[in-house]
């Protein structure tokens, strides 16, 4: 009987851990072989069609090179994805999974990691990984402070970014302080996106880490006893600023796509985005006036890097290494770099490529309204993921019945 | 025999999915969700629901809206229909019905944000000249606390709706000779008809008007496109705290869901109330005798009713039209700065293949639909009683709220091991557009004037040449309005095609719905007129095919 029991125990043992190995990203051969002819599905955010054309296109290189067809699931919300994932592993599915990569960061992955929903870890052993140089870049190694222990591959990197319209703002605020004494001075020319929206949400951590006291307790799991001192600048400056907003503060808009358009429209003179070059691309695509720009805070602002994870459920695991790799070619790379395409910063460390890499980097004109990486500055780390959570929950108790 | 089955199969067909559906909501409701850990039943969830800001807000608004939108717009039909009944205007009216009803929820909600918000282009049009607006004015019309944004886009998609339902249930409650009799007792018209006609035409309404109720008490893509968010209505606050990442918010969603159907319940309680009611008062209103009062309000209310609701609607679509080819387009310019055709051709190559899964989706469904209701139907005719409380059952996937089952139906399809795939999405599907193809299509086929299958019974003719030969041409009009109105309402999922495919099966509405989160005016737009542009055709299709076919019969086109 006992017998049976531990048999039965070491069965199950094994099948977890052949599950684990299979495939052994570090015999990149045999991953291409068995990559060859899969079908992977794609879960990412499909709100801007220039996202989705790169997806598309990348779709057509993998297949030339590597045989993969690479399907893109368009989703609005990446967190759609995760409970998914969730679902399946409620239902006991665990080779059957409906996602085979994820594009994601922060709280999804710190959800996806703490339940056990990653296969991995491979991103180490992705033949492109040390172009990375994570030894001098420690942000590819970390996810909104949990490490990545190699579940997932860095894919591009995200920096707040302020942008504002000159004709109604000549002199951009470079502070939270500056920020409230301008909108109280001029009253509904800004906003910012309503929380848990990930941009609003994050407006508050950057707002935060200006106004705390002290930023080393915002880089671990939030401790609720300190959390309302720790938090009252942040209260204080919002329960200051909200009736100088757009709308005087009674309505938020959606996300940052509803921010943007706002700018557009004439209604607010100072907007805010994660991507370096939206102000570049909004202009390119006729929603912007000629003559925004762009500017970063002067104590520097909030970046992070997101990433490309595998559930442990894909069927296509190989597949999904093989197209989480080619992501991070740079060829993919470049070709995102450029502002017709997706005006994404690269993830790659310039040091790390061949001349010739390196060359089709340096011939992208990144648009008008970007900023040159060296005006962006060092990134401000972002927050432990429990202060996402803690904030939001947080903000829509104070603001959240208007 | 099978015949003898289908109404049955039809009953448990969509019976089931929304019981186990419902069951496995409200397991984890209460508590219970092993996975999860949660081994015994217990209240937690529904206290960290009640605790949640804003919770009695989100009650009133989902309440407020499923009372006040069905009462408005039903007002506005009755009062239309007995100002105008028999007119020219109503005949002309009927034609333009179709088309309004064919765009979709969403396309509708987007294209009157573009038109009333305070950067749209009403707006724009007085502006500056009579405003002197030289910038969007700070005005909270979108979005506003009280939700009325989002009921004025419901009730311009439901009197369409309501319309089109009550013009196919008029012709039996005998319009004409009720109104000339009222009339020789010296009644007005319009009071006539409300009087005598709409005490037979309400039954008949009754199903059409407690769906609307079910549908803006629960509705999701309209109230998250223009309704309050701070809080939220109930139905986009469940949806938010079932997609959030925290596992553990998975049973407090749980008990929202229930909490949504107690609510859409209670709106359809009051409902009732109000139904109680009004027949009283109108019954005092006969027996006073009263009749002059009422005639001229009548009128001119239904008529300028319908047609703000009309300009509205087309206003809508003009927006939508203006912003897909609009470049750079500044406030207070009335047009757009320059024009480009730009966002349509990077869209077109991107239709191909969700087109293709639309129309898919969207003909197989509809055509299952139609066979299985024509199945239904002549199944009642031959046993020659109607199965009426039964058949109640068939339109429960729109009276309970989808958020209250697809959930827990897609719990289910795991544990049952099937795939997602595009065979799940059409069953999806179906639960929505059978009950909609039924209820376009029964009351048409059961008041088909007998006198036609006696006739060819008498001729010899057996029970299936009845139904090819005479039933079926004599109604290919009804059947093809109601396969019109399915393939709008498979056009329309969201949720519904989401979710049984695991995002697999890219429909225009997904894909409009995934591009919308980028905010992109000109993109939106675009997609909305692509996902309004098949039901419409659809809707062409429903009228022009019976007038080619009988083009040489003039006695059939009158009936089709």
């Amino acid at each position: 009987m006992l017998k049976r029991v531990t048999g039965l125990l070491l069965l199950a043992l094994l099948a977890t851990a052949s599950r684990a190995q299979t495939p052994d990203p570090t015999d990149w051969d045999a991953v291409l072989a068995e990559a060859r002819g899969q079908t992977v599905y794609f879960h990412a955010w499909a709100g801007d069609p220039q996202i989705n054309a790169f997806i598309a296109w990348a779709g057509e290189r993998l297949q030339a090179q590597h045989g993969v067809s690479l399907q893109h699931v368009k989703i609005g919300d990446t967190a759609e994805s995760v409970a998914r994932i969730l679902a399946e592993r409620m239902a006991g599915n665990s080779d059957r999974g409906s996602v085979d990569l994820l594009w994601v960061n922060g709280e999804n992955f710190a959800a996806l990691k703490a339940n056990d929903l990653l296969y991995g870890p491979f991103a180490e052993a992705l033949p492109n990984f040390p172009l990375v140089q994570a030894d001098r870049f420690p942000e590819m190694r970390e996810d909104f402070t949990i490490p990545v222990d190699g579940y997932e591959s860095p894919w591009t990197r995200s920096r707040l970014v302020f942008y504002f319209d000159p004709d109604l703002l000549p002199e951009p605020p470079l502070s939270m302080a500056e920020l409230l004494v301008w909108s109280q001075a001029n009253p509904g020319l800004f906003t910012y996106p309503r929380p848990p929206d990930f941009l609003g949400s994050t407006f508050l951590k950057q707002a935060l880490l200006e106004l705390a006291a002290e930023r080393d307790v915002l880089y671990q799991s939030v401790d609720p006893t300190q959390f309302d001192a720790v938090t009252a600048p942040l209260w204080a400056f919002l329960d200051a600023l909200h009736p100088t907003l757009l709308r005087g503060g009674r309505s938020f808009p959606g996300n940052g796509g509803e921010l943007r358009r706002m700018l557009g429209d004439g209604e607010i003179a100072l907007a805010f985005s994660f991507s370096p070059a939206e102000a570049s691309a909004g202009i390119l695509a006729g929603e912007l006036p000629p003559t925004v720009r762009s500017f970063v805070p002067r104590g520097g602002s909030i970046g992070n890097v997101s990433f490309l994870a595998i559930p442990f459920n894909a069927p296509a695991r190989a597949g999904a290494l093989v197209a989480a790799n080619y992501l991070l070619s740079p060829e993919a790379q470049a070709r995102a770099y450029s502002p017709e395409v997706m005006g994404s910063t690269t993830v790659l460390s310039m040091e790390a490529l061949t001349p010739a890499d390196r060359a089709r980097f340096e011939a992208i004109d990144p648009g008008p309204a970007t900023l040159p990486p060296q005006a962006l500055g060092q990134p401000l780390r972002e927050p432990h993921p429990s202060w996402m959570e803690a904030l939001e929950q947080a903000w829509l108790a104070r603001y959240g019945v208007r | 025999m099978l015949l003898r089955a289908a109404p049955w199969l039809v009953i448990g067909l969509l019976l089931a999915p929304v019981a186990l559906g419902v069951g496995l909501t409200l397991l984890p409701a209460f508590g219970y969700l092993p996975v999860l850990g949660g081994d015994a039943f217990s209240l937690t969830p529904w206290r960290e629901l009640l605790a949640m800001p804003g919770l009695g807000r989100s009650v009133l608004l989902s309440l407020l809206s499923g009372v006040l939108t069905p009462l408005l717009a039903l007002a506005i039909v009755l009062m239309f229909l007995a100002g105008s009944s028999g007119t020219a205007l109503e005949r002309w009216l009927r034609r333009l019905v179709a088309p309004l009803l064919a765009v979709p929820h969403a396309a509708a909600a987007f294209g009157l944000a573009f038109l009333i918000a305070p950067a749209g282009l009403l707006s724009r049009l007085v502006s500056p000249t009579l405003t002197g607006w030289e910038r969007p004015p700070d005005l909270l019309i979108v979005n506003d606390p009280w939700g009325l944004a989002m009921m004025l886009a419901l009730i311009i998609k439901e009197v369409p709706f309501l319309l089109l339902m009550a013009l196919a249930a008029l012709p039996q409650c005998e319009p004409g000779p009720r109104v000339t009799l009222a009339r020789s007792l010296g009644y007005r018209p319009a009071v006539a008809w409300l009087l005598c006609v709409l005490p037979a035409l309400y039954p008949l309404l009754r199903l059409p008007v407690y769906a609307v109720i079910a549908y803006a008490s629960a509705t999701v893509d309209v109230a998250m496109i223009l309704g309050p968010t701070l809080p939220a209505t109930l139905s986009v606050s469940v949806l938010q705290l079932f997609s959030d990442p925290d596992l553990s918010l998975r049973f407090q969603a749980a008990a929202g869901a229930v909490l949504q159907l107690a609510v859409t319940a209670l709106a359809m309680l009051l409902w009732r109330l109000l139904e109680v009611l009004a027949a009283l008062a109108g019954r005092h209103w006969l027996a006073a005798g009263q009749r002059a009062r009422g005639e001229a309000a009548l009128r001119l209310v239904g008529r300028l009713g319908v047609a703000l609701l009309l300009a509205l609607a087309v206003g809508s679509l003009l927006a939508l039209l203006l912003n897909s080819v609009a470049g750079f387009w500044r406030f207070p310019d009335a047009l757009p700065g320059n024009w480009t055709l730009q966002t349509w051709s990077r869209a077109l190559p991107e239709v191909l293949a969700p087109l293709g899964n639309t129309l898919l989706l969207g003909g197989a469904a509809t055509l299952i639909a139609v066979t299985l209701c024509l199945a239904v139907l002549e199944a009642e005719g031959r046993q020659g009683k109607r199965l009426a409380p039964a058949l109640w059952l068939l339109y429960l996937p729109l009276l309970v709220p989808q958020i209250a089952f697809l959930f827990g139906l897609i719990v289910a399809t795991e544990f049952l091991r099937w795939t997602p795939d595009a065979r799940l999405v059409l069953f999806a599907h179906l639960l929505f557009v059978l009950p909609y193809v039924f209820l376009s299509l029964s009351e048409a086929w059961r008041h088909l004037d007998p006198r036609w299958t006696q006739l060819a019974t008498t001729l010899g003719a057996s029970p299936w040449r009845r139904f090819w030969h005479i039933r079926l041409p004599l109604l290919l009009g009804p059947c093809l309005s109601a396969a019109a109105v399915g393939l709008a309402v498979s056009v329309g999922q969201y949720l519904a095609t989401q979710l049984p495919g695991a995002g697999r099966v890219p429909t225009l509405t997904t894909e409009a719905v995934a591009l919308a989160a980028g905010g992109n005016r000109g993109i939106i737009a675009v997609w909305a007129l692509l996902q309004a542009a098949l039901p419409m055709l659809g809707f062409a299709l429903a009228l022009l095919v019976p007038r080619l076919l009988w083009r040489h019969r003039l006695g059939m086109r009158s009936t089709a």
